[in-house]
């Protein structure tokens, strides 16, 4: 089944393989992320998980809510286990003890797993060309912790590690720009993807299965707790966070950059894009920059936003 | 019996490296690091000339070794690496994960001090860091030995009542870079020595009895959150590991045995019947003091000594009934415990004789740190001072230091 064919329909009655009764916050941007990206899966497929809230809250032995092979070994190698994984399953098919024709490999990992702790395992893995796809669910913070910052926390925000105080307004350092170094690596499929747009995800998911190689697909978690927002809202700030092009939807097939959904039609007519501030007002995060002395940070948001989007056009356009 | 396989001239780490082309493991994880370059080159061209199908992933640090290692083994493979000295300090978090999640690994430690200062030569520092993970570890005392443990590793690891990791250890230059002639077994025989891996059956989250391996159609959570309701219990359960492969090992020596002609168990004594004084160590030492013990009891003095093969489970009973007529032991540890009473052999062997009713005099002695050397004269000069302190009736310095300037 190719990417572009997945219905709503059919994976609507597709068996959840991340089941209900697991123990992640109401609202949780991973929960949802996760049991979407599950829900794309092709055949037998096996998970790896890097420590963070997703492994923490969908495994308090002796339960799990996995309802697939699952393994989680540290913080900061789930792409070397999944390596290992995918290279043993080469190894036992060759050797004939196999017995499925195909295993896809899903890692999981959260910002802190990936931005920081984790990138030189993705880098290595990445380099070597393992067959396995990985999730980045990106609550921008580790908030397994307690809400500290991390290489994906955007700037201005304030963490408990970064807390805006009366000198310094939050977070000072631009977010990393995480995929791109992942379209760097020159592997076969990159994407972003939100859970505001599950089909866009889902098909994202697909894609980074069936293309042999190294997946990556990042997708924005948004976290009621980190963020501060009500746990209804946890959708509408995902989507927020797309229609303000702060985390525009984009994938890159060997390393041919395309815009997808509504990030493609806000090219077409720009009248679509929202201003951050939209975004921004929405999260306690951000509460201090609505202050008259700190305004001109919402400028300088949206000023660094529009240079971003314009670099992705210009990417779209030329690749 | 042993005499079908071939003698060849190998260096320890390529005796390694043609015991594991031998075994042709499914995976191999390895980061190259001095002095364990020559087992992972030796391998990586086996691969390339298709000697082996194993699938050798070239990581990018040590750390994704071991952790490429776990994933590979939970998924049903053969996996083993190879690292010295920083190499397993930075494998520190995952050997833990490795024991833990009772995948069995299998890894060559080639002995090498640890930073700081940067030194390459030998010592045991390395592997006597990790002696509380809960791996399995035995000391080679020659090539012959790496050889040798290098396939009955797997056997140990794999024991449905074990299930854990192993690392054999060879000491860093004086085997992994000297020539020695090793007999060799066919390939044959090693394969059906190792035989195919198997699995033990768990009851998993849906209520069935599956096999402990990460399998779609028979799911399993493994590593998961573990708080303290049943960490305790599974942390008992490995303790209860470790004894069963004490037996496991002398098993598994004992049929090693039957095909080589080389017979291994948990320790080895030397020379010990009438012995009045007596060392204990560990690795490529011993040889050079199997030689100082032979001019020694040529000369009639009452001396010998016991090479303990397994440091990880320790063999304390053992210990014990080998060393129970000795008056005076002298341990000889190549690695310190900052701060400790003595050296990590040192406290294991007096430890051992504490509910003895006749306890021995034991003396402490480091030598051959950051790779000094270690010559017959000076082990000499131990068995002198263990006389000396056996006519005097007590130990007045309990660690002293060998081939050192003060």
């Amino acid at each position: 089944m190719s990417g572009e064919k997945l219905s709503l329909k059919d994976l609507a009655r597709k068996r959840d393989l991340l089941a209900p009764g697991h123990r992640l916050c109401a609202g949780c941007g991973a929960a949802i992320v996760a049991r979407l990206v599950m829900k794309a899966t092709r055949g037998p497929t096996i998970v790896a998980c890097a420590t963070g809230c997703l492994e923490v809250a969908t495994t308090i032995f002796p339960y799990t809510a996995w309802r697939v092979p699952w393994i989680h070994s540290a913080f900061e190698n789930v792409a070397s286990t999944a390596s290992g994984i995918e290279a043993g399953l080469k190894a036992l098919k060759r050797a004939g003890k196999l017995k499925y024709d195909h295993v896809d490999v899903i890692a999981f990992g959260g910002d802190g797993a990936t931005y920081d702790i984790g990138f030189q395992a993705i880098s290595g893995a990445f380099e070597r060309g393992h067959d396995i796809l990985y999730v980045l669910y990106d609550n921008e913070a580790y908030m397994n912790t307690g809400i500290q910052r991390s290489g994906g926390t955007p700037k201005y925000a304030s963490t408990t590690t970064s807390p805006a105080g009366k000198v310094i307004p939050g977070k000072l350092e631009l977010k990393k720009p995480i995929s791109h170094i992942m379209v760097a690596h020159r592997i076969p499929y990159v994407a972003t993807a939100s859970p505001a747009y599950p089909l866009d995800l889902m098909r994202k998911v697909r894609r980074g299965l069936e293309v042999e190689g190294p997946a990556f697909i990042h997708i924005l978690a948004p976290c009621p707790r980190g963020w501060r927002f009500d746990p209804r809202y946890t959708i509408e700030m995902a989507r927020l966070a797309v229609q303000t092009c702060v985390f525009p939807l984009w994938e890159a097939e060997n390393g041919k950059y395309k815009l997808t959904g509504v990030s493609r039609s806000i090219a077409r007519n720009p009248k679509m894009k929202k201003p951050v501030e939209e975004y921004l007002k929405r999260q306690g995060r951000f509460r201090h920059l609505f202050t008259p002395e700190n305004r001109h940070l919402v400028d300088e948001i949206q000023k660094i936003v529009d240079e971003e989007w314009n670099w992705l056009l210009k990417m779209c356009q030329l690749s | 019996m042993g005499m079908r396989g071939k003698v060849l001239g190998l260096t320890g780490d390529e005796a390694v490296a043609y015991a594991i082309k031998q075994v042709e493991p499914d995976v191999v994880a390895a980061y190259p690091i001095t002095p364990q370059t020559i087992i992972v080159e030796r391998i990586s061209e086996y691969v390339a000339n298709g000697e082996i199908k194993t699938e050798y992933i070239a990581v990018e640090s040590e750390h994704s070794a071991m952790s490429a290692c776990i994933g590979a083994a939970a998924v049903g493979a053969r996996a083993f690496t190879a690292t010295a000295s920083a190499g397993l300090a930075f494998m520190w978090e995952t050997l833990y994960i490795a024991a833990s999640c009772r995948l069995p690994i299998v890894m060559a430690i080639v002995n090498r001090a640890l930073s700081a200062p940067i030194n390459i030569h030998c010592d045991h520092s390395d592997s006597m860091g990790a002696r509380d993970s809960g791996w399995i570890q035995i000391y080679c005392e020659n090539s012959q030995e790496a050889y040798d443990a290098a396939i009955q590793a797997w056997k140990i690891a794999e024991h449905p009542d074990v299930l854990l990791p192993v690392m054999f250890c060879l000491d860093g230059f004086v085997l992994s870079h000297t020539l020695e002639n090793v007999h060799t077994l066919p390939d044959e025989d090693v394969k059906e020595f190792i035989g195919e891996r198997k699995f033990v059956k768990v009851r998993s989250h849906e209520g069935r009895e599956v096999p402990f391996v990460l399998d779609p159609e028979n799911p399993i959570t493994i590593g998961p959150l573990d708080l303290y309701d049943f960490y305790f219990e599974h942390k008992r359960q490995q303790v209860e590991a470790m004894k069963n492969a004490k037996k496991v090992i002398v098993d598994v020596g004992r049929e090693y045995g039957k095909i080589s002609g080389r017979e291994y168990g948990l320790l080895e004594p030397y020379k010990l019947e009438s012995a009045e004084v007596a060392i204990v160590g560990l690795g490529s030492t011993m040889g050079t003091a199997k030689v100082v013990v032979d001019k020694l009891r040529e000369k009639g003095r009452k001396v010998g000594l016991l090479k303990i093969r397994a440091f990880r489970p320790f063999p304390y009973e053992e210990v014990i009934k080998e060393l129970e007529h000795v008056e005076v032991i002298g341990v000889l540890d190549r690695s310190l415990s900052f701060g400790a009473q003595g050296g990590p052999l040192f406290l294991e062997i007096r430890s051992a004789f504490y509910d003895f009713e006749r306890r021995p005099l034991i003396s402490n002695y480091v030598y051959g740190l950051g790779g000094r050397d270690m010559p017959p004269d000076l082990i000499m000069q131990i068995f002198d001072d263990l006389e000396k302190i056996k006519e005097k009736g007590r130990v007045d310095v309990l660690l002293k230091f060998i081939g050192l300037r003060e």
